[in-house]
């Protein structure tokens, strides 16, 4: 299987880290439903077919992504960064060379 | 349908076998059941024998959408052992490890259950210390489980290298002799043999495509050799539990579909007669009666429902075989093939009615349920029948998980695919 990362372009996929399932929304940290935590920590969609995930980059550039993959035939017809324009924020960006 | 004895064996023998008769019956599909059963696995299969041997029950089918024993049951690694920490799971397996002490003569089927033990080797001091635990855990409640040293476990099993790699120093080892090997595909014949014979009606080719309901309450199925209405409806289909329970409506369980792969390899004279597990890394091996290695380890890792598996995990398994064994680093894989479990969140098991009225669950078994088939037929077919679990599985509810009463065995939180 290969998952060709944003950055680094296509790969192994023994240098991703599989993070599951992408298709549950943490609740609010602030939250004290019980339910909706339990919901979130236990249940799963468990798709046959085109299933929405997380994978780690981690022998790579560490970055985090979301796919689309299917269950049946492994291909993957998506991948993008995990949070939307993650590390393309230049601002966020230390300057090479600037000190703390 | 013949019992099976000396006396046939020989007649037969002697003869152009005339008399031996098809294992079980091919009938068409009766308009109604007392109970339906999805799935003619080793679960389904044996909780429809136990339905009709320990409560009467007959008017009952198995709808199975291939054929009998296609699944799971008929490509697993074979291993059987009741060697578990929590409670929950040490009354539950133990039942099943006495069901399996008395099944060819209950089945009038040699099902070839080998007690040859199983050993798990300790890798640290850490572990060695945890099989103390769990032996001592066990022999509390009258399991059998024994500590090893290493000099006892050179003796045991010659081939192993103790210094397994050069990097993990064998430390100890825990056995439990009652533990062994069985022959998988006669596990399912002589279910499906014995339950059909009290009557039950085992349905291949027909695969359950919905659910009917009346009202609130499942009714029956639908399937693709026409509906069948059942007082009760009971699922046990192992890596499709997410699908069946989809068409009933229910979108998100506690199971994500993993595949598990195995490997067996060209075959060779006696080697070791037991079964080992490598406390270093994640491998079990055993060698089958025809000779060939069989041997497994961890799951691919990720959510799939493809019935083969990927090349890391192949890698993976075989060095940790090489590094136990050197002398097996040239023997020639024959085949591999993987299987789809239905992984639960805290690694044990789903035996329940429910999770909607009319219907009785069976899931969860992740990749120990061959051990657990005449336990798992057995307390599911008492709660099909009472409406009520037994102590046994009392604990494998559905609800377990919201209620905070996870059946955690190996600590390892909901992340299936570490279980
Ligand atoms: C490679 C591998 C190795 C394993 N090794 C071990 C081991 O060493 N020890 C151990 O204890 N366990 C082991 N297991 C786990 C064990 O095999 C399973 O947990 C157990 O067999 C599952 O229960 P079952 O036999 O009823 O499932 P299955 O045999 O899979 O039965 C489910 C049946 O449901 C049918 N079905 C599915 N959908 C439908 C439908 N819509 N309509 C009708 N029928 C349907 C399927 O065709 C199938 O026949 C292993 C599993 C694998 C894959
Ligand atoms: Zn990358």
């Amino acid at each position: 299987m290969l998952i060709t990362c944003p950055y680094c372009g296509p790969r192994d996929v023994i240098e991703f880290t599989y993070q599951g399932d992408a298709n549950r929304a943490r609740p609010d940290l602030h939250s004290t439903d019980q339910a909706e935590w339990n919901a979130y920590t236990y249940d799963r969609v468990n798709t046959l077919a085109d299933h929405a995930e997380y994978w780690q980059h981690s022998g790579g550039c560490r970055a985090h992504l979301k796919l689309v993959r299917s269950t049946l035939t492994h291909a993957i017809s998506s991948v993008e960064f995990a949070r939307p324009h993650a590390g393309h924020k230049p601002s966020s960006r230390r300057k090479p060379g600037a000190s703390t | 349908m013949a019992e099976y004895s000396v006396f046939s064996l020989l007649r037969n023998a002697f003869s152009a076998t005339p008399d031996w008769k098809p294992a079980w019956r091919k009938p068409d599909p009766k308009p109604e059941y007392d109970v339906v059963i999805v799935g003619g696995g080793g679960h389904g299969l044996s909780t429809a024998y136990y339905l009709a041997k320990e409560h009467g029950i007959t008017n009952v089918a198995v709808v199975e959408r291939g054929w009998l024993g296609q699944g799971n049951i008929g490509r697993n690694t074979t291993m059987i052992r009741s060697n578990y920490l929590l409670p929950q799971n040490q009354h539950f397996y133990e039942h099943s490890m006495k069901l399996w002490e008395n099944l060819s003569h209950d089945l009038n089927y040699n099902v070839m259950f080998s007690q040859r033990g199983c050993l798990n080797l300790a890798n640290s001091t850490s572990q060695l210390d945890d099989f103390a635990r769990r032996g001592n855990a066990m022999r509390h409640v009258g399991i059998d489980a024994e500590l090893m040293t290493p000099q006892q476990i050179k003796a045991f099993l010659p081939a192993l290298d103790l210094n397994i790699g050069g990097r993990f120093p064998v430390y100890g080892g825990m056995i439990q002799r009652r533990a062994g090997t069985a022959r998988h595909d006669a596990v399912a014949w002589g279910y499906a043999r014995g339950a059909d014979r009290r009557g039950v009606d085992l349905l291949e080719n027909c695969e359950v495509t919905g659910f009917l309901r009346d009202g609130d309450r499942i009714a029956g199925v639908t399937t693709t050799r026409g509906e069948i209405r059942a007082k009760k409806v009971a699922v046990a289909v192992a890596g499709h539990t997410g699908q069946l329970m989809k068409m009933a409506g229910i979108d998100r369980l506690p199971i994500e579909s993993h595949v598990l792969q195995a490997f067996v390899s060209e075959g060779l004279k006696p080697f070791m007669d037991t079964v080992v597990t490598f406390g270093a890394g994640h491998l079990y091996v055993t060698q089958s009666d025809k000779g060939g290695m069989v041997f497994g380890g961890d799951i691919d890792g990720y959510n799939t429902y493809a019935q083969r598996g990927n090349l890391p995990i192949v890698e993976d398994v075989m060095s940790e075989l090489a590094a136990m064994f050197p002398g097996l680093s040239r023997v020639r894989l024959l085949r591999s093939w993987g299987g789809i479990m239905d992984m639960s969140m805290d690694g044990s098991p789903i035996i329940t009615a429910g999770p909607l009225p009319g219907m009785y669950l069976n899931a969860g078994w992740c990749y120990g349920g061959f051990k657990a088939t005449p336990a798992s037929g057995w307390c599911f077919a008492w709660t099909i029948a009472r409406d009520e679990p037994h102590p046994y599985n009392a604990a494998f509810t559905l609800d377990r998980f919201h209620r905070g009463l996870v059946i955690d065995e190996k600590g390892q939180g909901s992340t299936p695919r570490l279980h």
